[in-house]
């Protein structure tokens, strides 16, 4: 059974007010990460096909084709992790 | 005059691709990229040398010893320093403030002193100061800056008294790249009787320095940021300031003899010279052959190229940026009193959505609060994006990031 582990290489907090959060996933399960995202989620704006501005229940994140993703205004990490399973899983 | 297309042949890493475009490196600030000159300095070393320094008599040794002395005095050459025992090899920046702050502060600041530091220093020239005050209870005053980020010298003149003990300044802001007039800051200080402490992180890769001519007592830098490896770094002290202080750790390497008295069963311990004294256990050897390699390479391109080069960049993306109506440029834009680097927002987007955007595209700028999170707070800002250049940058690659600027503004 995959877990977020198979996925998710590293969750970055970022410095500054924002509180931004970066999620990096694994070279090798990147595609099928952004595959699974761009199925769940809704998208708000789409720049060149690599870059992708999304929302899910209400929280908006952007995806890019390199395999990141930033998310705002996540609440904690156990937040951010019920979405990404929700999305990968 | 600086060739930055012939320059970046030594540099292997500036051939890679990242996300299939070139890499286009604009994070200079944070570290530097290194030539082959100081990659294979570092693997010669230890296929040919390797050994401890000062500790045996053997051929290895004393060829270590000699590289590692060799370092100290060609890292003296470059700032105009009297001699290695003016130079102690540190860490970096942090580890030569931390030095002074113990080795020093701890034995010199009582709660009646004060240290002044100024609101656009980096986390590293205030947490150290900010600690021992809580030890030793003295005051610390924050110097004001101008809206453009100068420093404010007349506020500077207004806060300093005779209670000064210390003055710890940045040369270069890592946040705006504004220079600071540290000889200035240095003359002020003295007519107090208080000492300066020079951040030169940012400045010492980028301009020329004498430390003689700027009269400055400490001045701190680090080797990664100007070709160098990381974990290797200098502090500058003036002879004489260093002889009176004391050491800042203890073990091998920093004492000339401990010798242990039977009838009061303690050691009596003398300290080594200058600058080993402060240099305890076995140094980052490998590191100080790499430093002295890149300090050689900066040498021979000359620092006046080295600033002209980065000045006349400087200029040019300023001048491109402005095509870009989202963009905000951040502190002063005169490129006469500042050096590569330039904070910037776009409206509507935070610094690391910038900064991924950019990623997309191989083109690496930091984001966030570049370890300057009260001068953020100044200038009421929730993070900022950050440009900054070295020797291997081109008008083309800037041009590049225009465009791609251009583009982060549709979104």
């Amino acid at each position: 059974m995959l877990t977020l582990e198979d996925y998710v290489a590293r969750i970055e907090g970022t410095c500054g007010e924002e509180k931004d959060v970066i999620v990096i996933f694994k070279y090798e399960k990147k595609g099928e990460a952004i595959a699974k995202i761009l199925k769940k989620s809704k998208t708000k704006k789409s720049i060149s096909g690599i870059i992708f501005e999304l929302t899910y229940n209400n929280i908006s994140f952007r995806l890019y084709g390199t395999g990141k993703a930033i998310f705002r205004s996540i609440k904690d990490k156990n937040e951010l992790q019920r979405i990404l399973s929700e999305l990968l899983l | 005059m600086l060739n930055p297309y012939k320059l970046r042949e030594d540099f292997p890493i500036l051939k890679r691709k990242i996300n299939n475009h070139p890499l286009i490196y604009f994070d200079n600030a944070a570290s530097s990229q290194k030539p082959k000159q100081v990659i294979e300095a570092i693997k010669n070393f230890y296929e040919n040398h390797n050994a401890n320094v000062h500790r045996a008599v053997h051929t290895l040794s004393q060829e270590a010893s000699e590289l590692y002395e060799n370092a100290h005095e060609e890292v003296a050459k470059f700032i105009n320093a009297e001699g290695i025992e003016e130079i102690i090899f540190v860490r970096g920046t942090t580890e030569a403030i931390n030095l002074v702050a113990y080795a020093w502060g701890l034995h010199n600041l009582t709660k009646d002193d004060e240290v002044i530091v100024s609101l656009m220093e980096h986390h590293s020239n205030i947490v150290p100061w900010e600690i021992l005050s809580r030890i030793n209870g003295f005051n610390i005053k924050y110097a004001e800056i101008n809206d453009d980020g100068t420093l404010n010298y007349e506020a500077l003149e207004r806060i300093i008294s005779k209670k000064t003990k210390i003055v710890c300044i940045s040369h270069v802001s890592n946040f705006s790249g504004v220079i600071n007039n540290v000889k200035k800051v240095a003359k002020i200080a003295h007519e107090y009787g208080a000492l300066t402490l020079i951040d030169g992180a940012q400045s010492v890769p980028h301009l020329p320095i004498d430390v003689k001519d700027l009269d400055v007592d400490f001045l701190a830098f680090s080797g990664h940021k100007m070709l160098g490896p990381t974990g290797i770094g200098a502090l500058y002290g003036k002879h004489e300031i260093l002889e009176k202080m004391e050491p800042f750790q203890g073990g091998g390497e920093m004492i000339r003899e401990v010798s242990f008295n039977q009838a009061m069963k303690h050691c009596s311990i003398t300290w080594n010279d200058l600058p080993w004294k402060f240099e305890a256990g076995t140094p980052n050897i490998s590191g100080g052959v790499g430093f002295m390699e890149a300090v050689k390479y900066l040498q021979r391109i000359g620092m006046e190229n080295v600033k002209a080069h980065e000045c006349k960049l400087t200029q040019y993306a300023l001048q491109r940026m402005q095509e870009c109506r989202k963009v905000k440029i951040y502190g002063t834009t005169d490129v006469s009193v500042k050096c590569g680097i330039i904070p910037f927002n776009v409206e509507g987007l935070s610094s690391h959505d910038v900064a991924l955007f950019l990623d997309n595209y191989g083109i690496m700028i930091r984001s966030g609060f570049h370890c300057v999170q009260p001068l953020h707070q100044v200038l009421e800002l929730k993070s900022s994006t950050r440009a900054s250049f070295y020797i291997y940058n081109t008008p083309e690659e800037v041009d590049r990031f225009i465009e791609v600027l251009k583009e982060i503004e549709q979104v």
